[in-house]
């Protein structure tokens, strides 16, 4: 008995420095704080894939909703800081949600560890299809000229089309009036069947209703035009510079991280952004892979910290204005 | 014609190749047996087995995808039928009389007619797919917020009128359906209402957690306190299947549930929801003897089995022909649909015409598989009514937990379902039904959208109800039907629809 007890202990001694030494030694998860099959959880999912290959452990996707996202990322932020649990943030959650959300538990720029960008999907501004501006410049003028005549759909306060669509507005000094869908695709049917005018959305919805020509797209919010868009301009070449917007996806731990832990997990998603197959399928869903300069943990800390600056006084004038 | 013909032609020319008829039979199979676990609906099976489609070829993976959304939207009416938890809103109305059926040990029968209108609801459907599926969607554009609304007013008018004896009670279910579905964040505004500062009910109430508490937990507490009614279910198992006679009794609903399913499935904004609704109602007023419904009567699982399905299945036509999710399902398909590397608009047709038409020839194939898998099956499912309940209450206990867990991963989910549960006992017990109040609250979020909707783009002017045709339509509708319930003649004639006992 006495030896079986010393054998039970010696083995537990072992494991636990081996534990130590090799991170990881048993599955991690993943937070996703979306539901399955949305566009965060398949950004994650897609990513999970070579990231369980180069950590050599499962990368388990786990689905905590609730709270527009921020329910999932604050069970993350307040886990243990062992790599054993990970996160999928995006623009709203750590971004745009401590504007939108008062009692946040989290603080984007200070309750995580960066780990790494996972790329963004760009950002148009498209009308309907006989809205008689030729241009982005045209199609200021009048939403200038037209003012709270003009109606613009977003799909509820706090998406991404909501977001963007606040600071378009900003930006142009335009105040249209804002019609609430739930959901993109609601939107989307109305503004094909012409009962608003314009709103502002991802590529992955609008790009097939822009090449089918239902829709029309004044202007894309990304330093370069997509392929798949090509007669599309950007927001600089139509006369809009400083609008540049994409919606995008991080990956983050919960403060407090071994260096070496962070590491792997740095070194993980690197390998899940040069893995051909992602990459291709990230491509496909519309997203920009990151440049070299936006990976790593620097540069997703320097973005979380410009996005939080960015969207706290748009979105707080407009949340404001609208109760 | 020989466009459609070709066309079709195509479609089954991929759909039937060894390998997609495999995966077609692997999704509706895996669909029924998820969908079979309570409270695991549609979307909770879609959004679980999505990864598993990854590594398939597009048309493969959506082929299997379907087969899995058919699969798991019969899996839902089974679970209806068998222990009184509807898998998602449209099958609320299968419990009415499909588990009536089931305690009185007609619970094959009643599983063999949801397959069997289910599958012809799938033939109609999906030929009028093929042939109207691009000029209906004009339809489609045509309804703006403002005729929704109509539309919603319109079937809760249906539910109101003919909920009779009861009336003031099935108005305060519905009304408190309603209040329920306005807990959470509000979508205009960000505010959060009657969330009592709660961070589980910041996203609402879940159907699934309301239906599975309100039916599930309920029926399972009142078969706790009667004795006599326990064993009504496990007594006789009765025949497997349903006879001629009672096929015969089935078949006007079938062809009505029909037309009306598949008309309310095209439209994107979520009027599939009325199609049970609205054919249970309908074969209830006319029938001979409406007092049989609500007590076992076949017309009422045939006839909104079959709309189910048939809207079901025209749900795809806005997805396919507009690149719209007109519905939670529909949105995750565009996802993967995504993932697999198509993005589906107005351009799908035409783009890729393998794609389209292999899918619609695998929607018949897809529910001709369903009827094979199923009526088979119908035996197992009922032999499971003899299980013991003192094994069976704690196995559906676990099972709603687990199902709803898996969901959102939220301890709160199940916690409310056992609150539900007991709301849903002391309603029974008061003599309040539970599905008026299931449709308030489902009509209830989507009426109050539409609503603020209209009135913004209207800028607060009611007349755009009025001034709208088919909205105005609409309204005139649902006053007649509520004028006409007050006439003193009428009210002697009006039935009782969602009286269960």
């Amino acid at each position: 008995m006495k030896r079986a007890i010393a054998i039970g202990v010696l083995a537990a001694l072992t494991s636990f420095t081996a534990a130590a030494e090799t991170y990881p030694q048993r599955p991690i998860t993943m937070i996703v704080p979306f539901a399955a099959g949305g566009p965060t959880d398949v950004v994650a999912r897609i990513v999970a894939e070579p990231m369980s290959r180069a950590l050599g452990q499962q990368v388990v996707v786990e689905n905590v909703t609730g709270a527009g996202g921020t329910t999932g990322i604050t069970r993350g932020a307040q886990s243990a800081p062992d790599g054993y649990t990970i996160m999928v943030g995006h623009m709203g959650t750590n971004g745009a949600a401590p504007a939108l959300f008062k009692g946040l538990k989290y603080d984007p720029a200070t309750s995580f560890d960066p780990i790494g960008f996972l790329g963004g999907v760009p950002i148009l501004i498209v009308a309907k299809k006989d809205f008689p501006a030729k241009d982005l410049k045209g199609f200021i003028e009048a939403l200038k000229a037209g003012g709270p005549k003009i109606n613009q759909a977003h799909a509820g306060v706090g998406s991404v089309s909501h977001s963007t669509g606040v600071l378009f507005d900003s930006q142009v000094g335009v105040k249209p009036t804002l019609v609430t869908y739930r959901g993109t695709g609601p939107a989307m049917n109305d503004l094909m069947a012409g009962q608003v005018d314009f709103m502002a959305d991802q590529i992955v919805n609008v790009g097939p209703q822009v090449a089918g020509g239902t829709v029309k797209a004044y202007a894309i919010a990304t330093p370069e035009r997509a392929p798949s868009l090509p007669d599309v301009p950007t927001m600089k070449e139509a006369g809009l510079p400083g609008y540049e917007v994409s919606a995008w996806n991080a990956v983050f731990a919960p403060k407090g991280l071994p260096a070496d832990v962070k590491a792997k997990l740095v070194a993980a998603v690197e390998a899940a952004l040069n893995d051909p197959t992602a990459t291709k399928r990230l491509t496909e869903l519309g997203s920009n892979i990151p440049k070299a300069d936006e990976r790593g943990p620097a540069a997703l800390q320097k973005l979380v910290e410009s996005e939080v600056a960015r969207w706290t006084p748009v979105l707080r004038s407009a949340v404001e204005s609208n109760q | 014609m020989t466009d459609l013909l070709s066309n079709l032609g195509l479609g089954f020319a991929v759909a039937l190749s060894l390998q997609n008829v495999a995966l077609c039979f692997l999704g509706c199979l895996v669909g029924t047996l998820i969908g079979v676990l309570p409270g695991v609906g549609p979307i909770a099976t879609i959004a679980m087995l999505l990864p598993i489609t990854f590594g398939l070829d597009p048309v493969g993976a959506l082929i299997m995808l379907a087969g899995i959304y058919y699969g798991a939207q019969y899996g839902g009416s089974t679970t209806a039928i068998l222990v009184n938890i509807p898998g998602e809103a449209t099958s609320v109305v299968t419990t009415l009389d499909g588990h009536q059926m089931a305690r009185q040990g007609r619970g094959g029968i009643a599983l063999g007619i949801a397959a069997i209108a289910s599958f012809f609801a799938g033939t109609v459907a999906t030929i009028l797919i093929a042939a109207l599926g691009a000029p209906l969607t004009k339809l489609a554009l045509i309804f703006g917020p403002a005729e929704y609304f109509a539309l919603m007013v319109m079937g809760l008018a249906f539910a109101v009128v003919l909920a009779h004896g009861s009336v003031l009670k099935a108005v305060a279910m519905i009304l408190v359906g309603i209040l329920l579905s306005t807990v959470g964040t509000d979508l205009e505004t960000g505010q959060e209402r009657m969330t009592f500062g709660y961070a589980f009910l910041t996203d609402g109430v879940d159907f699934s957690v309301l239906a599975m508490g309100l039916f599930g937990i309920a029926e399972i507490l009142r078969n706790l306190d009667q004795s006599e009614t326990r064993d009504v279910v496990r007594a006789q198992i009765g025949r497997l299947l349903p006879g001629a006679a009672e096929l015969k009794q089935a078949t006007p609903a079938t062809l009505r549930g029909t037309a009306i399913g598949a008309i309310l499935g095209i439209l994107p904004g979520n009027g599939a929801v009325l199609g049970p609704f609205a054919s249970y109602t309908i074969e209830k007023k006319i029938a001979r003897d409406p007092s049989r419904f609500g007590r076992g009567a076949i017309e009422g699982v045939a006839g909104p089995e079959s709309a189910n399905n048939a809207g079901a299945q025209t749900a795809f036509i806005p997805l396919l022909t507009l690149g719209i999710p007109p519905n939670a399902v529909m949105a995750l398909m565009v996802g993967a649909m995504t993932i697999h590397g198509i993005v589906p608009g107005p351009g799908v047709m035409t783009k890729n015409p393998n794609l389209f038409w292999g899918m619609i020839a695998s929607m018949w194939i897809g529910n001709l598989m369903l009827l094979v898998i199923n009526l088979p099956l119908v035996g197992l499912w009922v032999r499971l009514l003899k299980v013991p309940y003192r094994l069976m209450f704690p196995a559906i206990l676990m099972f709603c937990s687990v199902g709803i867990y898996s969901i959102g991963s939220q301890p709160t989910d199940v916690m409310l379902i056992g609150v539900f549960g007991l709301m849903g006992y002391l309603l029974i017990k008061f003599g309040f039904e539970p599905a008026p109040l299931l449709l308030g609250f489902v009509l209830g979020k989507l009426m109050e959208e539409y609503l603020r909707r209209s009135l913004t783009l209207s800028r607060g002017d009611l007349m755009i109800f009025l001034e709208r045709p088919v909205s105005a339509v609409l309204f005139v509708i649902a006053f007649a039907i509520i004028a006409a319930a007050l006439l003193p003649s009428m009210r002697k004639s009006r039935d009782e629809v969602f009286t269960e006992a």
